[in-house]
């Protein structure tokens, strides 16, 4: 367990400096002797040949490169002069162990976390209780654009844990014969769902990036957790259009999710963008920022849905009630009540309560 | 039992690719597809060195950990040969691979890989040996004729050489004793001897074969 372990560190410390680690690598090459240094007799510097070349007639035939050892080949697919390529025990125990274990913690701690908050202090009620009055919140184009991002998240999050946890989970249930045709779909439908996913976060990107700068206020609605522990009848720190937790929500999904999605079409094209070791590093970045994404995502869907009362119409019905807009976006209530901000409220407000 | 495995001699190797083209042949491997290719560094410098190179059958193999389908097995000869029916061409093995041996075909046109293709150690795969299936699949299966992967076979030098650990091991010792040094058996430390990958000692850590 323990050296397997340690075999992961040369990758972390390669994502975390961001270079290779020469010396565990000139170990690992191990077997034979490291190529000896040319040696050049004075006077026939430009007679002898050198892994650089000096003329523009030269053909670099021997490529140094600092994370493998590459020689010349003669077939025609350069990829393949790689002799060695020692950071694949690294890559290894980063995707047996490493990402395995932060996967299933990730989640473990979320869900814990959260059914925790529920049974402690149960769902957040709207205070004073449904008005039923509506305020217009978000736009059809709005909710298209959400749910199609979010419909593509779950799609791509579960064929991607499909293969994390197929191997030790779904094959001993299924069989190899079964799970090979699922996770052949799985791969499919992950590749081809990234399509609808970064449509969905480049128009969010540009529909609410103005409602999501980081402002002043939010470092009291943090300081303050959002209310969420504060007694009943204080007001919730004030807020605009989104509050602190869902400003760093939108910066995480938009953020994470084109470093996810590059990441992934890096893979997606192998060789073609960057070598094998760029490709290593790529799907480990996938991994982790996926994972922070899902865990982020598991508290998104608890608040938006069994975690607040009220929350879902936002997002269900593009209203939501005016009691629960003043409790919990009351700057942004108080905007469009006043019709500031160029979103003046839609006057489909007078359904009576009782 | 034996413990079949690859020892490519660079002192002998000459870069003929006769290996190379066995192997292509033997096995009608696709186009764009190199199970065995001869790696040459140094080239026309002082202390240039030609290693064959394919799938080292490793006895903890990566590519097998890996695999999200989990489509690698050993044989009982320590030959590591994988099912193209349960494959999904996914690269992982690729980027764990110390040795560059797993190839996929293009399947499609952005790159995207079919399934994995690599050295069979000429032993096949899961089907029935030296049937049309395993032929179309993995091709012939010569291990099952008794006979050792052709590469070796064929190579003029006696660089490249197939077999049991202990035996290669042992002519590869009586080589070295004789000219008086040797650069190593490429590979095999990090293939055969996980725990002393840094350092290559014939006749050490291989008590487990």
């Amino acid at each position: 367990m323990l050296p397997k372990l340690l075999r992961a560190l040369p990758l972390l410390a390669a994502l975390t400096f961001g270079g290779p680690l020469l010396a565990q690598i000139e170990a690992d090459v191990g077997g034979g002797e490291a190529p000896t240094s040319n040696f050049v007799s004075p006077g026939l510097e430009s007679r002898t040949p050198s892994a650089e070349p000096i003329s523009p007639d030269d053909v670099q035939l021997f490529q140094p490169y600092e994370d493998q050892l590459v020689g010349r080949v003669s077939i025609p697919n350069d990829s393949l002069g790689v002799l060695v390529q020692p950071d694949g025990r690294a890559w290894r125990a980063f995707r047996i162990q490493w990402g395995f274990w932060i996967t299933t913690g990730a989640i473990l701690v979320t869900v814990a976390a959260l059914a925790a908050l529920y049974l402690l202090a149960g769902r957040i009620r709207i205070e004073h209780g449904r008005s039923g009055r509506w305020v217009p919140r978000f736009s059809g184009f709005e909710r298209l654009v959400h749910w199609t991002t979010a419909t593509s998240f779950v799609v791509l999050a579960l064929t991607g844990l499909v293969f994390v946890f197929g191997r030790y989970l779904l094959i001993p249930i299924l069989g190899h014969a079964r799970f090979t045709p699922l996770a052949e779909l799985s791969k499919d439908l992950h590749n081809w769902s990234s399509l609808a996913f970064v449509l969905g976060i480049l128009a969010m990107l540009v529909l609410w990036v103005r409602d999501n700068i980081p402002e002043r206020a939010d470092i009291v609605w943090l300081r303050q957790m959002g209310g969420m522990f504060s007694k009943p009848g204080t007001p919730h720190p004030e807020t605009g259009r989104f509050n602190a937790g869902q400003k760093g929500i939108f910066w995480i999904v938009v953020l994470g999710g084109l470093v996810v999605a590059l990441s992934g079409y890096v893979l997606m094209t192998p060789l073609a963008l960057t070598g094998i070791m760029g490709m290593q590093i790529a799907h480990a970045i996938h991994l982790l920022v996926a994972v922070l994404m899902i865990a982020v995502i598991i508290a998104h869907i608890y608040l938006g849905s069994l975690g607040m009362e009220g929350a879902f119409d936002a997002m269900g019905r593009g209203e939501v009630d005016e009691n629960w807009a003043k409790e919990h976006h009351s700057g942004w209530y108080e905007a469009q009540v006043r019709g500031r901000g160029g979103r003046k409220p839609r006057g489909r407000s007078a359904a009576p309560a009782e | 039992m034996a413990r079949m495995t690859f020892l490519c001699d660079s002192e002998r190797c000459i870069e003929c690719n006769a290996c190379v083209t066995a192997c292509k042949n033997e096995h009608e491997v696709p186009w764009g597809i190199n199970r065995r290719r001869v790696i040459t560094l140094q080239d026309g410098l002082p202390g240039e060195r030609s290693i064959s190179m394919a799938c080292m059958h490793c006895t903890d193999a990566p590519c097998a950990a890996v695999c999200p389908v989990d489509c690698f097995y050993p044989t009982a000869d320590g030959v590591v040969l994988h099912s193209k029916d349960l494959c999904i061409g996914c690269g992982y093995c690729f980027y764990a691979c110390p040795f560059g041996a797993p190839q996929y075909p293009q399947a499609t046109n952005f790159g995207g890989r079919g399934k994995m293709d690599k050295c069979t150690y000429c032993s096949g795969g899961p089907e029935v040996d030296n049937g049309v299936d395993e032929y179309i699949k993995y091709g012939t299966n010569r291990l099952a004729e008794g006979k050792l992967p052709l590469c070796a076979e064929m190579c003029s030098t006696r660089a490249l050489m197939a077999g049991d650990q202990e035996v290669l091991a042992d002519i590869y010792k009586e080589r070295v004793v004789r000219r008086g040094y040797g650069s190593g058996a490429w590979g095999w430390s990090v293939a055969y001897a996980m725990e002393q990958r840094d350092t290559f000692t014939p006749g050490v850590g291989f008590e487990e074969s």
